[in-house]
């Protein structure tokens, strides 16, 4: 027991010692909460122009809240920083996409096409399709596009990391990716950003 | 609302999470006690805008809905 918990304890019985040192702790533990930033930290692993959203959207937006984000872009995740972003969206094995018209009369348009694998699969051009549908539907809605949600985040200041290793296992060249990202690194120099995190996500 | 606004936003027809980036930009460019209204279409932004004010300490002053439209008024902290 250090010297002032001595004198505390001396000059005050031990329910107000406890009774002082509760609401000292309770002062205390609040304004380190208030001073606290929160951070978020995504590892971003997909490509395709569906899965781009989510890193894109949480990131922007946890800026916004004030939060300090870092997203690490590692394997088909390294598309989302390319400068000219060719992301493409594939319905087939995904039974979750609705294949919905983006245009013509509203009857049309709530017609969920259920599509057969073997089709879908079959048909060249299906993904261009999808990917032209998905754009469309994406502009009616007032749904950023991922441009617009990219630019926001390195407008906010996020912390975009690319994974050294992905570039070199894909024969990307670093010419290809937007000069905004902050670092190229590995598992090793993100894992210690992810723990010191409140919120970390794998997408 | 009878306070003026300093600042106006139109945030109509877009989603998620625009509105509130929009937002947030806006209100950066604003000085502290300044009042910015914010026009939406967007039905997820009324839980959002208040969320968006708890969490950056900015203060809600007032909200109306009519025909579809969210109109918000913000003081910046």
């Amino acid at each position: 027991m250090g010297a002032t918990d001595k004198i505390m304890t001396q000059s005050l019985d031990q329910s107000q010692f406890d009774q002082w040192f509760d609401q000292r702790f309770e002062t205390r533990m609040k304004a380190r909460e208030d001073a606290h930033v929160a951070s978020l930290a995504i590892i971003a692993t997909k490509g395709t122009l569906d899965w781009a959203y989510p890193p894109f959207i949480l990131a922007s937006t946890a800026s916004a809240l004030g939060w300090d984000v870092s997203v690490f872009f590692t394997f088909y995740g390294l598309e989302l920083l390319k400068k000219k972003l060719t992301l493409e969206v594939s319905p087939l094995g995904n039974p979750g996409m609705p294949m919905k018209m983006p245009f013509g009369p509203q009857w049309l348009k709530d017609i969920n096409w259920k599509v057969p694998n073997l089709v879908m699969a079959g048909v060249p051009g299906f993904e261009k399709m999808a990917t032209g549908m998905m754009h469309q539907t994406v502009k009616n809605n007032g749904v950023a596009t991922i441009e617009e949600l990219r630019g926001a985040c390195i407008e906010a200041e996020v912390k975009l990391v690319a994974c050294q290793m992905t570039v070199e296992l894909f024969g990307y060249s670093p010419d290809d990716f937007i000069p905004e990202i902050q670092d190229w690194i590995g598992a090793a120099s993100f894992l210690p950003v992810a723990q010191k995190s409140d919120v970390c996500l794998f997408i | 609302m009878n306070t003026p606004a300093t600042q106006s936003l139109d945030a109509r027809g877009l989603n998620c999470p625009l509105p509130i980036l929009r937002t947030k930009k806006a209100l950066n460019s604003m000085a502290s006690g300044e009042t910015l209204a914010i026009l939406s279409t967007d039905p997820g932004s009324v839980k959002d805008m208040q969320a968006f004010c708890k969490q950056t300490g900015n203060a809600l002053i007032g909200s109306n809905t009519n025909q579809g439209e969210f109109e918000f008024f913000i003081r910046k902290s």
